[in-house]
């Protein structure tokens, strides 16, 4: 029987032959991720139900990022309650602030993520992983619980839309273009309840840095997740990666200091102390609901208006808008590539609204310092902050007033997302929000290329 | 009697339900407290005991965040009746034991205010001030069973 990937992934984590759309399937998880606003209250419910077990230390990636640095007492609490709970059941890969990042961009950078897997976490974008070929999905506190404990969940199996890239980006266009496009063609609802499957050739010309800011905004169309079969690319990000979780964090060092010997990490062996992973693909004759394809080479620059992610337009119809702030980080874009775009356009400017650079990992941040990014975003009059959430979701670090204008490299502009509720978010690609932080408006930043 | 509030409106979104600036906190009450203040800010001054939420398509979308569904159960709302639901939301809130009511005619025969009576065994909801009557389709079975147990947590323990 034909399977797309989705299906053949979901297949084999049932221990099943074949599985079809609609099926309801007991999958086994391989990775459980786990952040600070959706975990704790899934520990006190573990608790409550005298079910306080995980279901294997080594499958189970912690790491604070929404309120991190925690920004408040109450968001303190939060993070006491994750580092308890990750120190008693002795999680190896916990990444504890001066380690944390961004959950979304951590994981496939710390080597945790592998193709053919299943992958859940606490957070709506954990489709990003789809984009290293895993099925990949994200879920709410009860359902986060259940995987803790039993390192299984119940899915109905989705059915697959296939997005078709064809032709090559054209200069000063990225894959933030692309998944914009695509949800102003299918809406914020277009893909509701399946899975978003990607191919064609423009993709092949992406990093697969690049593919994540894609699948990240799976959820954004409504999609259960977002997938891109494994290629060459896929191939060097993880002969690059996966050695990192292999070799195990340096967080786990450092919960191991001396007064806390009884939580050393766990002893090696299985999954974790292997590179293996398996490659699924989808057959050629495998059934889709909708088969969209798109021009890339006629795409250009996209701001989606706000409040909502289908809101984009090409700049054209949009340029010259004012805005008070920008913002470059997030789990859609910022990573490495994301900052390295940005800085080319900030190079000996000087912006003229507040600028913020989130580096989404400590990798990241250390990667983009030595690369002398940190100069040219702070001679342009940026500000660096530390890895987090923060402003993204309105809750720290540059959230916004009454009335305040932001263009943002981030993936949802909903009502009072980053501060108040008569605020408004403009998503876009770094370097749209770049050049739009230099000229203090909506800009296109084919100009400054 | 059970009244309807009415935002007859799609993409109702989880940072209206509950905004993030309130994620700081999981206790249900205090959450409450904040229910829907993004959309209508006095909507936890009208709303009382077992009333209802009515709106459009794809109510619920956006973040994981099950405070969404807390919020409203802390509000003490019975159900919210939408034409959709977005996919997270919806799992969340069987996972929590709240009923959620789909149907295509969700806005079309309710008003703000209406009184409202659901049976939810035979998947009917009658509203009193129109005379109106709208079938749904209850929750698939398993989806019941898990409601019944109490939430999926429950439902698991069984198992073990």
């Amino acid at each position: 029987m034909a399977m797309t990937i989705t299906e053949k992934i979901l297949a084999r984590a049932a221990g099943r032959k074949a599985v079809r759309p609609g099926d309801l399937v007991d999958a086994a998880i391989d990775v459980v991720m786990c952040h600070d606003v959706t975990t704790p209250p899934a520990i006190s419910m573990l608790m409550e139900k005298g079910i306080d077990r995980v279901f294997d230390p080594e499958k189970i990636v912690v790491t604070p990022d929404h309120f991190q640095p925690a920004k408040d007492v109450k968001s303190a609490e939060l993070h006491k309650r994750l580092d308890d709970w990750a120190r008693r059941h002795r999680i190896r890969h916990y990444y504890k602030l001066g380690r944390a990042g961004v959950c979304h961009a951590l994981l496939p950078e710390q080597g945790h993520i592998r193709p053919g897997e299943v992958i859940v976490g606490g957070d709506s974008h954990t489709c990003t992983y789809g984009a290293l070929a895993a099925f990949s999905t994200g879920i709410g506190s009860t359902d986060l619980a259940a995987a803790i404990a039993t390192g299984k969940l119940w899915f109905k199996v989705p059915a697959s839309m296939k997005f078709v890239l064809n032709g090559s980006l054209g200069p000063g266009v990225y894959s933030k273009d692309v998944i914009l496009a695509v949800i102003a063609r299918i809406g914020t609802d277009g893909a509701l309840y399946q899975a978003m499957e990607f191919t064609g050739p423009a993709l092949g010309e992406m990093s697969a840095e690049a593919r994540m800011t894609i699948t990240n905004m799976a959820i954004e169309a409504g999609g259960k997740n977002g997938i891109i079969a494994f290629d060459e690319v896929t191939r060097q990000y993880l002969d690059e990666h996966l050695p990192m979780s292999l070799r195990g964090s340096k967080a786990t060092e450092a919960i191991s200091t001396p007064g806390s010997s009884e939580i050393a990490a766990p002893a090696g062996g299985g999954r974790a102390m292997t590179g293996q992973y398996t490659v699924f693909e989808s057959d050629g004759d495998a059934e889709y609901t909708a088969v969209e394809q798109f021009d890339c080479s006629k795409l250009e620059p996209m701001v989606a208006l706000p409040h909502l992610p289908s809101g984009g337009v090409p700049i054209g119809q949009c340029a010259g808008g004012k805005m008070d702030q920008a913002y470059i980080g997030s789990c859609t874009n910022g990573r490495i590539e994301d900052l390295r775009i940005a800085a080319k356009i900030l190079k000996g400017k000087e912006v003229a609204i507040r600028t913020l650079i989130v580096p989404a990992t400590p990798v990241i941040w250390k990667q983009a310092q030595e690369e002398g990014l940190f100069d040219i975003f702070y001679d342009a009059g940026c500000v660096i902050s530390a890895p987090t959430c923060g402003a993204c979701l309105g809750g720290f670090m540059g959230v916004l007033a009454e009335g305040e204008k932001c263009i943002s490299t981030t993936n949802r502009n909903f009502v009072g997302r980053m501060g108040h509720p008569k605020s408004e978010v403009y998503l876009a690609s770094p370097a749209t929000a770049a050049a739009s932080a230099v000229e203090g408006k909506l800009t296109d930043p084919r100009k400054s290329l | 009697m059970a009244k309807a509030h009415v935002y007859n409106r799609d993409h109702i979104n989880t940072d209206e339900i509950i905004p993030a600036r309130y994620l700081n906190t999981d206790d249900e009450q205090e959450l409450a407290g904040h229910c829907l203040e993004d959309l209508d800010k006095d909507f936890v001054k009208k709303v009382a005991d077992g009333d209802i939420i009515v709106a459009g398509e794809d109510f619920g979308c956006g973040s994981s965040r099950e405070h969404a569904v807390w919020a409203i159960r802390g509000a003490k709302v019975q159900t919210v009746i939408a034409k959709t639901f977005a996919r997270i939301f919806y799992r969340n809130a069987i996972n929590c034991g709240f009923y959620l009511i789909e149907s295509p005619e969700a806005t079309e025969h309710i008003n703000d205010g209406d009184e409202i009576e659901i049976n939810y065994e035979t998947g009917v909801v009658e509203n009193k001030t129109a005379g109106a009557r709208i079938e749904f389709k209850p929750l698939p079975d398993f989806a019941i069973e898990i409601i019944k147990d109490g939430g999926l947590l429950e439902h698991i323990k069984k198992a073990m």
